[in-house]
């Protein structure tokens, strides 16, 4: 029983809660043990709160038995990316700099998820301060792809995305700055959502670039995903980019079905160099959509080829203003006997980032720097509003976009981590959704011939994620991808 | 545009990051490379576009001025790697 409840999906766990086959606390058990048991070799955990979560799923089962304030989440385990702040839980975006920081405070999606009734239980690793693809960045440790450990899971949410698929968790929070939950959703063949910029508060979530960072679910399915976004998503009055909208019902989005949608396919997102079997498999996800009565249209997004160097101007002059609070004067790393002040700020951040978080924080200082902002900064902007004009346009003759989610499947240890450009490129086709602040789904969509997973992408206008939930639902129902389990 | 060694200590000095020569080279490789990439943008005439601050428009909330306390001193202190007396010590400022 233990180990099958640790492959369920949130309606088949709230269902065994319901009929009182199973309690919550058995639910929580179940997956620590199955991460006591398999974590060594994936390393998705960087802590677990067991016993801060036990009580939290003793609280769930009361309401349960009383009937209650009961919610699709409740009783349900859920992984928490360590970018996000939780009370009295170590919360250290996998830095040095923060390596002795306990959470003083819950983030806002954390409460929102405890008054649903889930159980919010570890903090799972990714790239130092969400900075990274491969989740090599880490200052902590190696988190390996459930499915072939030695590949790497994707990043920065690479733990989000590998404790879903090894059943640590039916469901984990991510965040996606730049393809960020997407593309380990595809590399370890999970769902991934990267909400619409302003549907998720941001508060209580360490900031990388604050333009684009936004928070988002993991799960094996796209219904789960959906589940977990409903509880994520609303306006917070301790986040002013958080948009005051109705929240809709997203799971009700999952049956609607693709009937007459419109698929838009661009061509700049199936280009030469692609891995084939990548190719294969996504565009037979299409075709699949089509067999249900979707119907697909050549769309254009011109601008596609300029994002990856648009990304990196806007989000490194983001995140060397934001990291700048990292002084060492009220939290986190300072070094050892500081001669003066100057001295405490310098060597406390010189010693204290790992070198990717550094290489941005420097591209990004100068690019923001007196004489250069313009040619590189507001440039960086004004590509943005081409890059977002593209899609408010391709969008006036489609529903949704289509495509691959990443050129190529998960790749080896240290295969890109030499080379930060070519690590860069490999978040070409995710890049651009930030950019635009609309909103993107990973489904897993098949495999390549070496067994590695691989994702379908869907992009919908702001605030249109009932589209993608949607669409991947549909694919989702007419295949059994997500019922794959990596063997452990 | 090229940065030399000489550019990437002021930059360096700017970001308030210590830096050893090693790092300095591999600083001026790496922003090198990435302003060489960038350059492609000026490919594109931006000359009447304007500059995208908000991906998505939203308007300036406003609400009460009112005075919360988020935590008390002693929490606010919890992650302080230094502090004494209730306050935050760091070394001295003014001779």
């Amino acid at each position: 029983m233990s180990a099958d409840l640790c492959h369920l999906t949130i309606d088949e766990l709230a269902k065994l809660l319901r009929e009182k086959k199973v309690s919550a606390p058995e639910i929580l058990e179940a997956h620590l043990k199955r991460v006591q048991e398999h974590d060594g070799k994936i390393g998705a955990f960087l802590h677990v709160n067991a016993e801060q979560a036990l009580a939290q799923a003793k609280k769930a089962q009361e309401l349960l038995d009383g009937g209650r304030g009961v919610t699709a989440l409740t009783g349900i385990p859920v992984g928490i990316k360590d970018v996000i702040v939780m009370d009295g839980t170590p919360s250290t975006a996998a830095s040095r700099m923060l390596e002795k920081f306990n959470g003083t405070f819950d983030a806002t999606v954390v409460t929102k998820l405890k008054h649903a009734g889930a159980v919010p239980f570890g903090k799972l690793n990714m790239d130092e301060f969400a900075m990274g693809s491969s989740t090599e960045n880490s200052a902590y440790k190696k988190t390996t792809n459930p499915w072939d450990t030695g590949c790497v899971p994707g990043g920065s949410s690479g733990g989000s995305a590998a404790a879903v698929a090894a059943g640590f968790a039916p469901v984990t929070i991510g965040s996606d700055t730049g393809g960020s939950i997407r593309q380990p959703a595809a590399f370890c063949g999970v769902a991934g959502l990267k909400p619409t910029y302003g549907r998720v508060s941001r508060f209580g979530v360490i900031a990388f670039a604050s333009s684009l960072d936004q928070l988002g679910p993991f799960g094996r399915t796209v219904k789960d995903a959906a589940h977990l976004l409903q509880f994520m998503s609303g306006y917070d009055g301790m986040d002013s980019t958080s948009v005051d909208r109705p929240v809709p019902d997203y799971a009700a989005a999952h049956d609607r079905g693709v009937k007459g949608l419109r698929i838009g396919i661009p061509k700049e997102y199936f280009i030469d160099g692609m891995d084939a079997d990548v190719e294969k498999a996504v565009r037979a996800a299409i075709t699949e959509l089509e067999k249900q009565g979707a119907k697909t249209v050549p769309v254009s997004l011109p601008h596609t080829k300029y994002a990856v160097a648009t990304y990196y101007l806007v989000a490194t002059a983001e995140a060397s203003s934001n990291l700048a609070r990292y002084d060492g004067v009220r939290f986190g790393y300072r070094a050892k006997d500081p001669k003066d002040l100057a001295d405490l700020y310098i060597r406390s951040r010189g010693e204290g980032f790992g070198p990717e978080v550094k290489r941005r924080i420097m591209l990004g200082t100068f690019c923001l720097s007196a004489g250069y902002y313009d040619a590189y900064y507001r440039k960086a902007q004004q590509l943005r509003w081409l890059i977002r004009q593209d899609f408010l346009d391709a969008f006036r003759s489609c529903d949704v976009i289509a495509s691959p989610v990443t050129p190529s499947a998960a790749f080896r240890f240290g295969e890109k981590s030499a080379d930060p450009i070519q690590m860069y490129l490999s978040d070409i086709f995710t890049i651009s959704c930030n950019l635009a602040g609309i909103c993107g789904l990973s489904v897993p969509c098949g495999f390549t011939g070496k067994g590695l997973p691989v994702g379908l992408q869907v992009l919908a206008p702001h605030f249109a994620e009932e589209l993608l939930i949607q669409t991947g639902g549909a694919y989702e129902r007419a295949t059994d991808w997500h019922r794959q389990f990596p063997k452990l | 545009m090229k940065l030399d060694v000489g550019n990437v200590r002021k930059i360096a000095s700017l970001a308030r990051l210590s830096v050893t020569d090693a790092e300095a080279e591999a600083y001026v490789t790496h922003m090198n490379r990435m302003l060489d990439y960038v350059a492609q943008l000026s490919e594109v005439d931006t000359s009447k576009v304007p500059a995208l601050e908000h991906a998505v428009e939203m308007d300036t909330p406003l609400r009460d001025d009112v005075v919360r306390r988020p935590f008390d001193v002693v929490r606010g202190l919890e992650n302080a790697p230094a502090a004494e007396l209730n306050m935050f010590r760091v070394p001295k400022v003014i001779e």
